[in-house]
């Protein structure tokens, strides 16, 4: 046999940190966080072994039994049962255990035995079972479990040596692991304890300072007291602590787009295409990288910190009744970031119902993308006053708008639930980890994936937009002796001007239109696009890098309101709808979905038009 | 008694895992989290609205269960000596 094809497979209960591992195989950096279901997917990477050999590296979705019960187990349970579309099973199984929670992660560890594979167990958290005075009789373990067993701590770097080295030396000849008979839960949790008590000394069941936590976190009223005071410091952060570094990029860019159009003439196309095109367009949404790591720097630490399931447990009622699940928390937090992860992550709910209201109400969220544009008019239109005392009123107002995505959101899963005819049981059985300190080092790692992701965005494909809407706005060019800026004769300007009539009731300008048209690739281009929009039509340059004080002297306060609630509901994003289709498998929910958005939208931003321009 | 009903914080031993109905796939999980004959819970923390969701404790394992689900859940109270 051929090593160079071997598959080894990570296997394991959710949150036991086989992606931690799979990381520290392949020199990977796959999402790490602290709850049940991370990873929803199937990943491959490849590990060098020291020896030189390469292998492929599966890292799987947790699951708790090979009785599946969400779309994410049932994919662990189809690769290690050989039947994965196009694949046979692993040639070896990596079985990864939380050392801390051994009573419930060995039931798995002999579901996994019986497939009859070679099998290795992984100790995982080895680090913490020390800390917490738990000691592991290994060999012992081994010699009943029938399986060679490996002490390894993911998190730590070289934590996963010796786990490397048996790969390399003994993937071959690890045997075939061997069970006995035992197929009713009972008999496999009768041979977990019978395992544990000649295995492993526990001299507490919990952690103190969990339960220590859990009194303040989980109790009925300070639990929910913390969960409201986190959410609100998190927008107000957002708001507030990116301003200077804002005020710093803009600065720059306005300065650098200055210096290089410097070079070239004056009524040039090139200096119009870099002037107005690049650095107006793409200056106009670099300007938004810190508030989007700051508002992941929460998240993130939020995840790490095993904090996100309580939240989950504390809202779970309230989510219940308007029909959805505690469940739907995590997925629609990630949405906060942005609608893709988020929608993926509803793999890890079990119930297909609740699943797919997750689904549809996950655009909802304000994702990071729309961060630009809130931050935009709202700078423009909404003055910096303190409200009470200690907060701001531009942070106010988007604490507003989020709470308005969400609230809909409430209102839109609830009218699912009315409309649905199968009124089963739904369950939840969440599990809840240990809390753990978030690692500065993942922390900073996360940040840089993101905002690598975020300048790969403005680089790609809001920069191939920006130049696409710069060459229609400048295109054909105005007749001889024409009185009105150019744009109006060019391609854009017709598109906006004809779709002016659809949006004028709703407040919308000509160019907010076709500001609109490529804001549905990414909501930020929205941005950009007027950036360019405005820094065409004005004859002064340095219009392009004061887009907000420009638009708050040319639009109403009714027209930047009604712009706001459109941007709310809209679903102003392809790869949105295009993962709705990939996760659900149906074309019938993405019209459902864009159709329902589109209609709140249209008929929020009618009503916030109307009823500003009324009172103003 | 069902774990439902059970008090917070006082040790209990679960007895079995009761079908809502044929083929229950929340009775047959929650055995495979653990709940057999014989395993000490405890109900660590209620949910703010109505006491739902349940957070039970067993073995060193918190799962949060919406009281339907640990209504399926027969227990005996340990005596408290």
């Amino acid at each position: 046999m051929s090593t160079a094809a071997m598959r080894v497979a990570l296997v394991g209960n959710p949150n036991c940190g086989k992606t931690a591992l799979f990381n520290q195989l392949t020199g990977g950096r796959q999402k790490v966080a602290n709850y049940a279901g991370v990873t929803v997917e199937r990943k491959e990477g490849r590990f060098l072994a020291p020896s030189g050999r390469s292998l492929h590296i599966l890292d799987l979705p947790g699951a708790y039994s090979f009785e599946a019960t969400s779309p994410d187990e049932a994919i662990t349970r189809d690769v290690c049962f050989g039947r994965y579309p196009g694949e046979s099973a692993p040639d070896l199984i990596v079985c990864v255990a939380d050392a801390t929670n051994l009573r419930l992660h060995l039931r798995f560890v002999l579901e996994v035995r019986r497939l009859g594979r070679p099998v290795v167990l992984a100790l995982n958290m080895m680090d913490a079972a020390r800390r917490r005075g738990i000691v592991i009789d290994v060999e012992e373990l081994s010699r009943r479990l029938g399986v060679p067993v490996i002490e390894t701590v993911a998190v730590q770097r070289g934590g996963a040596r010796a786990l490397i080295e048996f790969i390399d030396r003994d993937l071959a000849t690890t045997p075939v692991a061997q069970a006995e008979d035992g197929v009713t839960p009972e008999a496999l949790h009768a041979q977990v304890r019978e395992i544990l008590a000649a295995t492993v000394a526990m001299p507490r069941q919990t952690v103190a300072i969990d339960d220590a936590l859990d009194r303040w976190a989980l109790h009925p009223v300070f639990g929910l007291g913390i969960l409201a005071v986190l959410m609100f410091l998190i927008f107000q952060a957002v708001f507030s602590w990116a301003q200077p570094i804002m005020d710093g990029i803009e600065t720059g860019v306005t300065a650098l787009g200055a210096w290089v159009t410097g070079f070239l003439p004056e009524d040039s196309a090139l200096h119009s295409f870099l002037g107005d095109g690049v650095f107006a367009g793409l200056g106009a949404v670099l300007v938004f990288l810190p508030q989007i790591l700051i508002l992941f720097f929460f998240i993130l630490v939020l995840e790490e910190s095993g904090y996100l399931p309580r939240a989950a447990f504390l809202l779970d009622r309230m989510m219940f009744r308007v029909g959805l699940t505690g469940r739907a928390f995590i997925p629609l937090l990630s949405s906060f970031a942005c609608a893709i992860p988020g929608i993926m992550a509803t793999r890890s709910i079990q119930d297909p119902r609740d699943r797919l209201t997750t689904i549809m109400v996950a655009p909802l969220m304000t994702c990071s993308a729309r961060l630009p544009v809130y931050t935009l008019l709202i700078a423009a239109f909404i003055p910096a006053r303190p409200v009470w005392g200690i907060f701001n009123l531009q942070g106010v107002v988007l604490f507003v708008l989020y709470f308005a995505g969400i609230f809909s959101a409430l209102l839109v899963a609830f009218v699912m639930k009315r409309l649905r005819k199968d009124k089963s049981e739904h369950a939840l059985i969440m599990e809840l980890p240990s809390y753990r300190l978030p690692n500065a080092r993942d922390i900073a790692l996360g940040l840089w994936e993101r905002a690598k992701i975020f300048l790969k965005r403005v680089g790609g494909i809001i920069l191939t937009l920006t130049v696409l809407l710069w060459f229609l706005s400048s295109f054909p060019g105005p007749p001889e002796g024409a009185t009105s800026p150019a744009i109006d004769y060019s391609f854009a300007g017709r598109i906006g001007h004809l779709l002016e009539y659809v949006f004028a009731p709703i407040g919308f300008n000509w160019q907010i239109c076709i500001a609109l048209v490529p804001g549905l690739a990414a909501r930020e281009v929205a941005v950009a696009a007027l950036g360019t929009v405005y820094a065409m039509s004005g004859t002064d340059d340095t219009v392009a890098a004061q887009l907000g004080p420009l638009i708050s002297h040319q639009w109403s306060l009714a027209t930047a309101l009604s712009l706001l609630a459109w941007y709310v509901f809209a679903p102003q994003c392809m790869s949105t709808l295009a993962v709705i289709r990939r996760e659900t498998n149906s074309w019938r929910n993405v019209a459902i979905s864009a159709g329902y958005l589109f209609g709140l939208a249209y008929l929020a931003s009618l009503a916030t038009y109307q009823i500003a321009s009324a009172l103003s | 008694m069902r774990l439902s009903e059970v008090p917070k914080g006082a040790p209990a031993v679960v007895r079995q895992v009761d079908e809502a109905h044929p083929a229950d796939l929340i009775a047959q999980r929650l055995r495979d989290l653990g709940f057999v004959e014989g395993e000490p819970v405890r109900i660590v923390a209620r949910g703010p609205l109505g006491g739902d969701p349940l957070l039970v404790q067993i073995g060193s394992t918190r799962f949060a269960l919406r009281r339907t689900e640990a209504a399926r859940v027969t227990v005996t109270l340990e005596d408290v000596a």
